[in-house]
């Protein structure tokens, strides 16, 4: 199994509060590796390092490494942009722009100079099939992304990150906007996707980490208690802070 | 405190599995008192037979608060190993209720034969009782040590069991017009026996719900 990131002591500070504290992980390509943690642990803070989303925040600062192919993607050799083409991210709240499905999805390849009508063609199809959209939406991918409903709208975020090609998908939250049915179509895409995809997802839903990740880590108070197989944290935690949190003694 | 309803149910879940510890106890207290009377006591049989239909009530009833607690409250980590072992454990506790009744039954059917008494027998219902006490004591306490301890105890079951069979075989040999008798005596050292097992599976049960291997 190819590593896909290698976190090493890693430290982030917002402002004067440290929100990360020494965090140390390895994250293997082509699984999918959930955080869990209560409010305010940092694990969308640490997602959002994976693609570098912090450095938009005024006053933040991280310390350690993140590599990623040999490169340490904080490093000043690290193209900010081709790091966010080969992380993609989808959010909480769907988010799709105020366009038609179609240049939803090709809105990424055009503003990579794709011209091409029929290539563009190809990455939107390719795109919302492998998002599990297409079929809901064949026929009408000139009307507005504004009128699908929230688990299309997701799925259609999601095919707008797989049209850019990446090799890793993160997701903050990405269910948790979302009705039972749609999540449960989001979640078997991800089962999906992770065979050609890396994907890291943070969630709130024990039992949806329990249900699709191959790997969990539980954040508290900035630092990792306990990252192992899914299995091992949802049947025999190691630390008793990361008990007491799955099974709801946590406070 | 957390999630205080699960927690209360947990622990009445705990509590149901006791009384159905007790009943299998009182079961094969019965048949130790039975094989100790110089006579077959019907109010005894009669006692053992409400006793088994208890535990079947009693599986049942604890079946149900688990499939309960399993869709409402989507245990984890030692809440899972809990339910699930608690789930394994009565039907442990329901076969041991079962072969118990099946020994009151050879008891009555030897008194009518030949009235026959065998000391090692006695002896087999006494380990297979306290095989079965210190394994529910190991749950009540959540004690591996004595959980591990009932493996131990096991291998003296076994023993008794291999006793009664030779003396069986040579009994036989001897004493023809005992042959169906003789035959119930080695089923029911063989009912002790698997009486034993069951007993070693709950502790096996308890040394996972507690979270050692």
């Amino acid at each position: 199994m190819e590593t896909c990131f290698s976190v090493k002591n890693l430290n982030l500070y917002y402002g004067d509060k440290q929100a990360l504290k020494n965090i140390n992980m390895e994250i293997m390509k082509n699984q999918v590796t959930a955080f869990i943690g209560p409010s305010g642990c940092g694990k969308s803070t640490f997602i959002r390092c994976l693609n570098r989303m912090n450095d938009l925040i005024e006053g933040c600062r991280v310390e350690g490494e993140v590599i990623k192919d040999d490169l340490d993607i904080y490093s000043p050799k690290q193209d900010i942009v081709d790091l966010r083409t080969r992380v993609g991210m989808v959010f909480q709240k769907p988010n799709p722009f105020p366009m038609s499905i179609y240049d939803n999805i090709a809105y990424g390849p055009r503003c990579q100079g794709l011209k091409d009508r029929k290539q563009l063609d190809e990455i939107v199809v390719r795109s919302l099939k492998q998002a599990a959209l297409y079929e809901e939406v064949e026929g009408h991918l000139d009307g507005s992304a504004m009128g699908l409903s929230g688990g299309q709208q997701q799925r259609l975020c999601i095919a707008r990150c797989i049209a850019m090609s990446p090799e890793v998908i993160l997701m903050d939250e990405p269910t948790s906007a979302l009705d039972p049915i749609s999540t449960s179509k989001i979640e078997d895409l991800v089962l999906e996707l992770k065979k050609n995809y890396t994907i890291v997802i943070v969630t709130h839903n024990m039992q949806q980490a329990a249900r699709i990740s191959d790997v969990t880590a539980f954040f508290l108070l900035g630092e990792v208690i306990e990252c192992d197989k899914t299995d091992v944290i949802f049947s025999h935690p190691n630390d008793v802070r990361t008990e007491n949190y799955v099974t709801g003694r946590f406070g | 405190m957390m999630r205080k309803k699960f927690i209360e149910e947990l622990e009445q879940l705990n509590v149901e599995l006791v009384k159905m510890g007790s009943m299998c106890e009182d079961g094969l207290s019965v048949v130790i008192e039975t094989i100790e009377k110089p006579h077959f006591d019907a109010a005894l049989m009669e006692k053992a037979a409400m006793l088994e239909e208890d535990s079947d009530k009693q599986e049942k009833k604890i079946e149900s608060m688990c499939l309960k607690l399993i869709f409402s409250q989507q245990p984890v980590a030692s809440d899972l190993r809990l339910i699930s072992s608690v789930l394994k454990m009565i039907s442990d506790l329901e076969r041991i209720a079962d072969q118990t009744l099946d020994i009151m039954h050879l008891l009555e059917e030897t008194e009518n034969l030949h009235g026959l008494s065998h000391p090692t027998l006695n002896e087999m219902a006494k380990a297979s009782y306290q095989m079965l006490k210190d394994s529910v004591e190991s749950f009540i306490r959540r004690d591996v040590n004595m959980a591990k301890q009932v493996y131990s105890e096991d291998n003296k079951i076994d023993d008794l069991f291999l006793k009664i069979k030779e003396d069986v075989i040579k009994q036989i040999g001897e004493e023809k017009e005992m042959g169906e008798s003789l035959v119930d005596v080695l089923m029911m050292a063989k009912y002790f026996e698997r009486i034993g097992d069951h007993s070693v599976n709950i502790a096996e049960w308890v040394t996972f719900a507690v979270g050692e291997e």
